[in-house]
């Protein structure tokens, strides 16, 4: 049985500095997977990683079972990895609807002359990806600003935006870089139940980085934990929460000792 | 308003224009009609340069290179045989080009395409490059072009330049092409690789992570952005019916940006009437070339005050109103009819917006 995704042991290195050491993960189909660490802990950068934007000076990622490494990252979502970003990188002086329609062009079979001379064939497709960004739109209930900018939208919707906006490029993975980031306590419980009911109905498997606890112990079947490039532990929400080296990197104390 | 409705109206403005064409061939004087063929040809320039820069997002000024190999290219499938040997007397043209002579469409179709080839070719390199460094070594490419011109009499007679080029262009060449660059970039803008198009030009990470392959995706839109002014250079050459090397240094591509910003990055609209407003001004400017008096202050004759009243205007849009003339707004037919509506019935203006 292959896994969905497996990421070999990779290393990042920048110059002199390990941002990432021989990182391990396996995820199988229908988890949902956090990753957690204090800032600077790397990983961003093993998302970067995974998605193309960078390549890993060692080893590879595997997804199917195929190798991913150094693909471009328009190749890998086309492979099915689609993901969100940190600080949210929308289209922004597009339309709501437009950014999702762009999610979907990945996957139009159209041609270019086609496209230009309006064949029946690329009619078809543009009133299908229409009528699918419609319903993705509905279904995060963003519907009614389709016509509007998207950077005007307020901060939580623009988070549901680039969800839809993955989504619309028909991912098998899902990873979210912190989704809850600058939400309050009901907007995140939101949104843990927003992820959760994505995941069923679009039959995604998820891999999120997140500092909100409560979201990540709340969501995640299994998590691990990175601190100065390096995974520190690995485990249930339980066991993660009285993992002595993990309340360490987090506090800088040894609890244990005091 | 009705998709039917829209292309009738389409349909007629065209035959409009037809006979607006018609007219002017037969009732204007050759200035009037060269400077509306200039500003037809360089609304086809603006336009093609908009896709590439005002709606991919990509900095590019080698648009005289482009114009100059379609020139040239067009040119030596229009010029008669007795005229190329009359012509090259420095080197004889090489073959195919010393026996060729094409219909002006085939030939003006052949030098665009020949500008896109180039285009693949430098753009799949160069197109990695971002923001300035794409402007330099675009601009870079475009004296490349310019100084092989110089440099290769067997095909371009060198320095002396090509002569007795046939004035085939004329009104129905010009505002045709433009009609046609128009409907291709429209529809193109307008599909979703149009809209892949504007996620690049957006947030380049954001679209590649999106799944918009950001090579294909430039390369295209550089490349129909090449083809077209492939064709406004063999249009250009045909209505100066003498071309040389100097004829595509930078100011060229600079007269184009100009139209370009003034229009409005991302405006079709916006290019078409820049680039008429620009050809007709620069006619209209030349009195104060030629010095004037105040009363209290006399201006000496100072040549090329107009491109410095440009460099002014340029500069008065880019401070005060970044967007240019139309920013990214379009004419629409129902923008037309809301806009008639508003002058109308100033009253209820408030409740409608412009499609």
């Amino acid at each position: 049985m292959t896994s969905l995704l497996k990421v070999d042991n990779i290393t990042k290195r920048f110059g002199g500095l390990t941002a990432v050491d021989k990182f391990f993960l396996e995820i199988n189909d229908d988890e949902i997977i956090g990753l957690i660490g204090p800032n600077g802990a790397g990983k961003t950068t093993v998302y970067n990683m995974i998605t193309g934007i960078y390549t890993p000076t060692e080893n590879k990622v595997y997804f199917k079972g195929e190798d991913i490494t150094g693909l471009k990252p328009d190749k890998i979502a086309k492979k099915g990895i689609a993901r969100t970003f940190q600080n949210i990188r929308l289209l922004e002086n597009l339309t709501v609807l437009d950014n999702v329609m762009i999610g979907t062009h990945l996957r139009i079979k159209s041609g270019l002359f086609s496209a230009i001379l309006r064949l029946p064939g690329y009619k078809l497709e543009e009133k299908q990806l229409h009528e699918k960004s419609i319903a993705l739109l509905e279904r995060v209930e963003l519907l009614e600003f389709a016509n509007e900018q998207a950077g005007s939208l307020p901060y939580g919707k623009q988070r549901k935006l680039e969800i839809a906006r993955a989504l619309a490029t028909d991912p098998d993975l899902l990873l979210l870089d912190e989704p809850a980031a600058g939400m309050n306590p009901q907007e995140s419980h939101e949104l843990v139940e927003f992820i959760r009911q994505i995941k069923e109905e679009f039959g995604v498997t998820i891999f999120l980085i997140e500092h909100d606890m409560k979201v990540v112990m709340d969501i995640c079947e299994r998590i691990l934990v990175l601190d100065y490039g390096k995974t520190i532990a690995e485990g249930s929400p339980a066991e993660i929460k009285n993992n002595p080296e993990v309340i360490k990197a987090y506090l800088g104390v040894d609890l244990a000792n005091a | 308003m009705s998709k039917t409705k829209k292309q009738l109206l389409t349909t007629g403005a065209l035959i409009l224009l037809g006979i607006c064409i018609l007219w002017a061939q037969s009732n204007f004087n050759n200035y009037t009609l060269r400077i509306l063929n200039l500003s037809a040809i360089y609304a086809i320039l603006g336009v093609s340069l908009n896709l590439i820069f005002g709606f991919t997002g990509q900095f590019s000024l080698g648009h005289a290179g482009f114009m100059a190999i379609g020139a040239y290219t067009t040119s030596l499938l229009i010029i008669p045989k007795y005229y190329k040997e009359m012509t090259f007397l420095i080197e004889p043209l090489i073959w195919p080009f010393s026996v060729l002579q094409l219909p002006f469409i085939v030939a003006l179709l052949l030098g665009g395409l020949f500008a896109a080839i180039f285009a693949i070719i430098i753009g799949l390199p160069v197109l990695r490059l971002r923001g300035d460094y794409l402007g330099i070594a675009t601009l870079g490419f475009a004296e490349i072009i310019r100084v092989i011109a110089n440099n290769i009499p067997q095909i371009t007679n060198g320095a002396l330049g090509l002569k007795g080029i046939p004035a085939y262009t004329n009104l129905w060449w010009t505002l045709g092409f433009t009609v046609f660059t128009i409907f291709v970039i429209k529809r193109l803008i307008a599909s979703s690789y149009g809209r892949a198009l504007m996620a690049i030009r957006e947030n380049e990470i954001a679209a590649e992570a999106i799944g918009v392959s950001l090579t294909y995706h430039k390369v295209m839109s550089f490349t129909v952005s090449a083809f077209f002014a492939g064709i406004g250079g063999g249009l250009l050459a045909s209505l100066l019916t003498t071309i040389d090397p100097r004829a595509f240094m930078f100011v060229m591509t600079f007269n184009i940006l100009i139209v370009v910003v003034i229009g409005g990055l991302g405006s079709i609209t916006g290019t078409v009437i820049a680039a008429f407003l620009f050809n007709f001004m620069l006619e209209y400017l030349r009195p104060i070339e030629q010095g004037f008096d105040l009363g209290f202050i006399s201006f000496p004759e100072i040549p090329g005050l107009r491109m410095v009243t440009f460099s002014l205007a340029l500069l008065v849009v880019i401070i005060y109103n970044q967007n240019g003339l139309m920013g990214k707004l379009e004419f629409t037919w129902q923008g037309l009819f809301d806009f008639i509506d508003r002058i109308k019935n100033p009253k209820n203006s408030d409740e409608k917006g412009v499609s």
